[in-house]
C-alpha cells in the first residue's frame, strides 16, 4: 500500500440495553443495581435442572416500543434460540436469545439504519475482588448472579458511522431515544448501556469494506470516541506499512489508551445456535403493536425537526435542545412562560449558556433559574434593555440565588444606557479624548481600531452601554 | 465416516473428556445423525416452514411481577466452592469482564 492512500473509517455499533422491567427475562426474581450478591436468583436464573423459561410480557412490550421508536419492521412470529458457550458466567451453558428471525428488522435512526433489534438474557457477574476488598487468588473468582438473567435488547447497527465523533453523536442520540420512551435507565457507568464497535478501514472512495476488529468495554460516551479514534489510529498505522488488519476482538483501556486482544483466533466462537425448545414462538399482534405505539412519546429526533420547521432554530441548535430531553423540555417550558411574545430563537439561545453555569449533565429544571427567568431576560435583551455583557451577569446571579431578571437588573443597575441617553454621547467623547491615537487610526479607516475606544466606554459604563451604539456614536463624532 | 478432528472439537465445545473408544463411537454414530439428516435433504421441501416446535401455541408470556427470590444461603447451599457470599469457580483466565 502506498503511504498516500487515504483511508476512510466504517463504523458500526452493537448496544446492549437493559430493559426496565420490574423482574428478570424468563422468571420472577426483582432486578436491582448494587444490592448484596445473590440475593435475586431462583432455580431457573440459577439453571438448575428441571427448571423451565417463562418469557416476561413486559420485556416483549418495550422491545417492540424500541422496534417502533427506531422505524423497525416488527416481526410479525419471531423465536428464541439457544447460544452454546462455557462460561461462569452463564449457569446453564447457553445464553437465550434470538437469532436468525429477531423480533426487530430493518430500520433508521437519523443517518444510521438499524440492521436489527433483537431480546435476550443478560450474563451473571464475575466478581474478582472479595467482599472484604482483598483480592482472590488469581485461580479463584466469585460469581454474583443478581444480574444473570435481566432482560437485554441488543441492537445492532449497519456499518453507517465514518468518524469516532459521530459514533458518540450518535450513541448520546440512541440514549436520549431510549430514555424518552422509558424502556431503560441507559445509564453508561452502571451498564444499562454497553456499546461494542465494529471498526474496518478502506480507501476513500472504495464501497467494499476492510477486515473489521470488535472493540469493546467502552463504558463512556468518551470512551467510545477514545477508544474508536485509537483503533483507527492503530488499523491506519498497519495498513500504511503494508500489514494486514486481523479480525479480532479488542479491549481498549481507557487508562493507557492501548488496545489489546482479548482472545486468539483459535478460540473463535461457534455457538452452535438451536431453536429454544422450552420456549414457544413469539406473536405480534395487532393489539400489543397498539399498546406499544400508544405508549411512545414525541420522540428527539422528531422534536428536533419540530424545533427547526415550527420554530424556526438553526438545526445544531434544535438538535442540541431536543437530543437531551430535559433541555427540551426547559426550552420549551420557557417559551410557554414567555407567553406570546417570547421569541423561540431569542430563548434557544440563552440555554448554552445556563448549561455553561450549572454544569454540562446537570438538568436546567433543578436549576434556581425558573423556565419563565430565562425566558424574562431573553427578552429583555431582544428588546435592547438589557446588553448581552450585562445580562450574562444577570444570568449567573439567576444561577446563584434564583429571582426575577428585571428586579436583578434594577437592583444591580445593569440596564441598558438608553440610546438616547446624552450621557453615553459624553462618554464617548471622553473616550476619543483619552486616546488621539485610536481615533485617527478609526478616521484612516481602521475599524479595528474601534476597539480600544468601546473598551474605554464600556469601563465606564460598567458594560451597561449597548456595543452597536457605542460604535455609531463613535463613527458620528469623528465624523465617518 | 465423520473425521476424528471433528469429533475432537465437539467434543470441547460440549465440555466432554472422552476416551478413544467413545469417541470411536461417536464417529459412527454421529456420522448416521448426518447421514439421516442428508436423507430429509434430499426431500424437496419448497415452502414447507421449518418446525421449530410441534405444539400449535404461541406467546406463552408472563406478567411482569416480581416473587420472592431464594435465600443467599439456600442459592449457595449446592454450590461446590461457595464463600461468603457468592459461587467460587475457577478463574476463566482472561476475563471478558
Amino acid at each position: 500500500m502506498s503511504a498516500e492512500v487515504e483511508y476512510e473509517p466504517v463504523i458500526g455499533l452493537e448496544i446492549h440495553v437493559q430493559l426496565k422491567t420490574r423482574t428478570k427475562m424468563f422468571c420472577c426474581c426483582a432486578l436491582s443495581f448494587g444490592d448484596e450478591p445473590n440475593v435475586h436468583t431462583c432455580p431457573r436464573c440459577l439453571g438448575l435442572p428441571g427448571t423451565l423459561p417463562v418469557v416476561n410480557a413486559q420485556a416483549v412490550h418495550y422491545g417492540i416500543m424500541i422496534g417502533l421508536a427506531l422505524g423497525c419492521e416488527i416481526a410479525p412470529r419471531s423465536q428464541f434460540h439457544r447460544k452454546n458457550y462455557f462460561y461462569p458466567d452463564l449457569p446453564k451453558g447457553y445464553q437465550i436469545s434470538q437469532y436468525d428471525v429477531p423480533i426487530c428488522g430493518p430500520g433508521r435512526l437519523a443517518d444510521v439504519r438499524i440492521h436489527r433489534v433483537h431480546l435476550e438474557e443478560d450474563a451473571a457477574k464475575l466478581v474478582h475482588v472479595g467482599e472484604s476488598g482483598r483480592i482472590h487468588s488469581a485461580d479463584r473468582s466469585v460469581v454474583d448472579f443478581n444480574r444473570g438473567g435481566t432482560p437485554l435488547a441488543e441492537i445492532v447497527t449497519e456499518p453507517d458511522l465514518h468518524s469516532a465523533d459521530d459514533a458518540r453523536e450518535w450513541l448520546i442520540l440512541l440514549r436520549t431515544t431510549l430514555r424518552a420512551i422509558g424502556v431503560s435507565d441507559v445509564n453508561m457507568e452502571e451498564g444499562s448501556l454497553r456499546c461494542d464497535a465494529n471498526v474496518s478501514l478502506r480507501p476513500k472512495g472504495s464501497t467494499t469494506l476492510g477486515t473489521k476488529t470488535e472493540l469493546k468495554n467502552m463504558n463512556s460516551f468518551r470512551f467510545l470516541a477514545q477508544g474508536v479514534k485509537a483503533e483507527i489510529e492503530r488499523q491506519t498505522k498497519l495498513l500504511r506499512s503494508g500489514e494486514e488488519v486481523s479480525q479480532e476482538t479488542l479491549h481498549f483501556d481507557p487508562a493507557s489508551g492501548r488496545i489489546t486482544s482479548l482472545r486468539s483466533k483459535e478460540e473463535a466462537h461457534d455457538y452452535r445456535y438451536f431453536p429454544e425448545p422450552d420456549l414457544v414462538p413469539l406473536v405480534v399482534d395487532d393489539a400489543m403493536l397498539e399498546a406499544a405505539r400508544a405508549e411512545l412519546p414525541e420522540l428527539p429526533s422528531a422534536r428536533a425537526e419540530r424545533f427547526e420547521e415550527t420554530l424556526g432554530l438553526p438545526r445544531d441548535r434544535a438538535r442540541d435542545l431536543a437530543f437531551r430531553t430535559e433541555l427540551g423540555d426547559f426550552f420549551e417550558a420557557a417559551l410557554a412562560a414567555g407567553g406570546a411574545d417570547a421569541d423561540p430563537i431569542a430563548v434557544a439561545n440563552w440555554i448554552p449558556a445556563l448549561v455553561e453555569r450549572i454544569g454540562s449533565d446537570a438538568d436546567p429544571a433543578s436549576s434556581k433559574v425558573s423556565p419563565g427567568a430565562l425566558a424574562g431576560l431573553a427578552g429583555m435583551v431582544a428588546a435592547k434593555s438589557v446588553n448581552q455583557t450585562a445580562a450574562r451577569e444577570v444570568l449567573t446571579m439567576l444561577v446563584a440565588s434564583g429571582g426575577d431578571p428585571a428586579q436583578i437588573v434594577e437592583r444591580e443597575g445593569l440596564g441598558a444606557i438608553d440610546a438616547q441617553d446624552s450621557g453615553l454621547a459624553e462618554v464617548v467623547a471622553a473616550a476619543i479624548a483619552a486616546d488621539p491615537g485610536a481615533a485617527d487610526k478609526v478616521r484612516g479607516g481602521n475599524m479595528k481600531a474601534t476597539g480600544p475606544l468601546v473598551g474605554y466606554v464600556m469601563r465606564e459604563t460598567k458594560g451597561r452601554a449597548d456595543g452597536g451604539e457605542i460604535t455609531r456614536l463613535i463613527r458620528e463624532q469623528l465624523g465617518l | 465416516m465423520l473425521e476424528r478432528k471433528t469429533v475432537d472439537h465437539v467434543a470441547r465445545l460440549a465440555r466432554l473428556e472422552l476416551s478413544d473408544a467413545e469417541k470411536d463411537k461417536m464417529a459412527v454414530e454421529l456420522s448416521q445423525i448426518l447421514d439421516h439428516i442428508e436423507a430429509i435433504r434430499q426431500l424437496d421441501l419448497e415452502g414447507v416452514e421449518p418446525t421449530s416446535h410441534v405444539v400449535d401455541i404461541v406467546n406463552a408470556l408472563r406478567a411482569d411481577v416480581p416473587h420472592a427470590s431464594l435465600s443467599r444461603a439456600v442459592a449457595l447451599a449446592s454450590a461446590p466452592d461457595p464463600t461468603d457470599s457468592g459461587f467460587g469457580v475457577p478463574s476463566p483466565g482472561a476475563s471478558a469482564e
